[in-house]
């Protein structure tokens, strides 16, 4: 007897239901309220006027696979200007039977950045794929050599530009704007002045002015017939640019670890460089994550500017293919898939960095 | 005299001095918070060191592992003079180790990677050795069970006994305590004490700025009172209770005790 009196004392209660199905799920989350509930009205009319209109514009009366005359008798989106210009959007001027190379150069970016999500990959093992990676990319790029015919710089375009000028401007400004960073709070004087100088310099001006600056006023500086890759010039300018923002979101980071910290890691006997590396960097760096990916993405959205000096990025190719009497007037199509391919870069990005937040952060709150 | 004064006389240690302190000033801008600090400490000699908030109990022993900066006379830990010779001064650190009030554990790293971060970096220990070491400091401060956490899964008074842990990794000659008691809650604190007593008995020397008299009682030799940047009075335990010399040393055990 007493052993079902105990039995019916240790049957877990289960939690009261308070929604049952749709009808629950929608009282709870769409109509609490009356705030809410006019809310939500309103979001079902305005996606009730737009939505079947839109679907119908993009799927139901559009031209997929046609000539561009074709396209005008049709009411509907006009995808065919993708289609039919697709390898010119993507890869711009690169000779056109050797735009695999380009393609490959891409896929192995692709392929490196996403094994590189997983932290648990990061060893020496990982650096060495990617220098191998880089060689890779840029033989097949550049050509030359193993009878790839060579293909100048001033032909690269389109995405591979686009994905060129930001995972390098990027990886390189990071590093630069964490060193800028340090520099701004030395306790030499000079280093502090020089780092100073240079990011308010740099913030003070627009990265349309540091892209002139880089491709019409520096080479009349140099020495008749030496000529710098104006590819790399931008290059140069966009790493300038973007590491003096993110060395701002670092110092913040920086002022935000309290003196106990160093104090700690000096009284340990650790020098300068081993407290910043061990100690003050690794936890300074998280907290400015997602400031710092901020940055990263305007900057990756910012390499579009390189039109302005005639570099043929992913913008410039679609805008010129615009341009052909056949396709002109289909712009909404094109800077669609535009839009499209840079929040798919974007919205990774931002992913990844509350991914890597989440990791890092794990067991270190109570 | 009895037999706990024989137990606190220091004549009983080699008597080698460890710290030298001569003449010391130090100012923060125009406020002059040490003013001509005079200390020898014996080799395995234990010093509380208690006085009124803003005394400069605390930048004293700071000044010692060179967190702040001594303007004027002279110190020298196990006969090496703090200059500005940097070398000198990350020598002297890992042979300090030093205990604060705020624990000031690394929070991004586990409690273990917290105790071998010096050892490996500084004392160039490898890995593997460096853990059985931190792992044996974490057994004698009642804590080894904690080592896999981050710090912030521990109570104050666990904190506390970790980075007490964490000095002692540096194998240190000499263990600073800058109020090490006074951020935990009541209950913890006899934990912390305990740790202490317990590195006192194996013969550490040991600077503790502490207001726990009961601790100074049981295992300082020398007690000292600081007041405006001086050290007022210093005496055994025995004598600076029961018959303190100043006036201003009887005003303060008259308003602690």
């Amino acid at each position: 007897m007493q052993d079902m009196a105990h039995e019916i004392y240790t049957d877990d209660m289960k939690p009261p239901v308070t929604s049952v199905g749709v009808i629950g799920w929608a009282k709870a989350n769409l109509f609490n309220g009356i705030f809410n509930s006019i809310l939500t009205i309103i979001t079902i009319f305005i996606l009730w006027k737009f939505l079947p209109p839109f679907i119908r514009w993009a799927f139901v009366d559009s031209a997929w696979n046609t000539t561009g005359a074709a396209c005008r008798e049709a009411s509907g989106a006009c995808w065919s200007v993708i289609f039919s210009n697709f390898r010119f959007i993507i890869f711009g001027f690169f000779p056109y039977e050797s735009q695999w190379r380009p393609f490959v150069a891409m896929l192995i970016l692709f392929g490196l950045l996403f094994y590189s999500r997983n932290r648990n990959h990061w060893s020496k093992y990982l650096g060495y794929s990617w220098i191998i990676g880089l060689i890779v990319m840029g033989l097949l790029m550049k050509g030359g050599l193993f009878g790839l015919a060579s293909v100048d710089s001033t032909k690269w375009g389109g995405l591979p530009l686009t994905l060129l000028l930001s995972v390098f401007g990027l990886t390189a400004a990071y590093p630069l704007g964490v060193i800028l960073a340090l520099g701004r709070q030395s306790k030499m004087n000079g280093v502090r002045w020089i780092c100073i100088v240079y990011i308010e310099a740099i913030r003070g001006v627009p990265l349309i002015s540091l892209l002139f600056m880089s491709s019409i006023i520096f080479p009349l500086f140099l020495p008749e017939g030496v000529t710098f890759n104006k590819i790399l010039r931008a290059q140069v300018a966009i790493i300038l640019f973007t590491a003096a923002y993110i060395a701002e979101v670092v110092r913040g980071g920086l002022q935000g670890m309290s003196k106990g910290q160093y104090e700690a890691a000096e009284s340990m006997g650790l020098n300068y460089y081993l407290t910043m590396r061990l100690v003050i960097l690794p936890q300074a760096l998280k907290i400015v994550i997602p400031p710092t990916v901020s940055i990263l993405i305007s900057a990756f959205k910012d390499t579009s500017l390189v039109v302005i000096i005639a570099l043929w990025d992913l913008l410039k190719t679609t805008q010129s293919v615009l341009s052909n009497p056949e396709w002109m007037g289909f712009s909404r199509e094109a800077y669609f898939v535009v839009a499209i391919i840079y929040f798919l870069g974007c919205f990774s990005m931002s992913n990844y960095s509350r991914k890597l937040e989440k990791e890092l952060s794990a067991g270190e709150q109570h | 005299m009895n037999e706990k004064a024989t137990e606190h006389d220091i004549t009983k240690t080699s008597g080698k001095a460890m710290i030298e302190i001569i003449g010391m000033h130090k100012w923060y801008g125009d406020f002059h918070v040490l003013r001509g600090i005079d200390l020898t400490v014996a080799e395995q000699e234990r010093i509380v060191v208690c006085g009124p908030s803003g005394s400069g109990k605390s930048t004293m022993i700071r000044c010692i592992n060179r967190l702040e900066e001594h303007q004027k006379g002279r110190i020298s830990v196990d006969g090496v003079e703090l200059t500005n010779n940097i070398k000198n001064i990350e020598k002297i650190r890992a042979e300090v180790g030093m205990v604060f009030q705020h624990f000031n554990l690394f929070p991004h790293l586990t409690i273990l990677d917290n105790l071998t971060l010096g050892p490996i970096w500084v004392l160039k220990i490898p890995r593997k050795e460096a853990e059985e070491e931190a792992m044996h400091y974490l057994e004698k401060v009642h804590i080894a069970e904690q080592a896999q956490k981050y710090p912030g899964q521990l109570s104050g008074g666990q904190q506390q006994r970790v980075a007490i842990a964490r000095s002692l990794c540096m194998k240190p000659k000499i263990m600073l305590f800058d109020e090490p008691t006074s951020a935990l809650d009541p209950e913890m604190i006899k934990e912390v004490l305990d740790v202490m007593i317990d590195l006192a008995r194996e013969g550490m020397t040991m600077i503790v700025v502490t207001h726990e008299m009961g601790f100074a009682k049981s295992v300082a030799h020398r007690v000292l009172f600081m007041d405006y940047g001086q050290i007022v009075e210093g005496n055994t335990p025995e004598e600076f209770f029961n018959n303190p010399q100043h006036e201003r040393t009887k005003l303060f055990l008259s308003q602690i005790l």
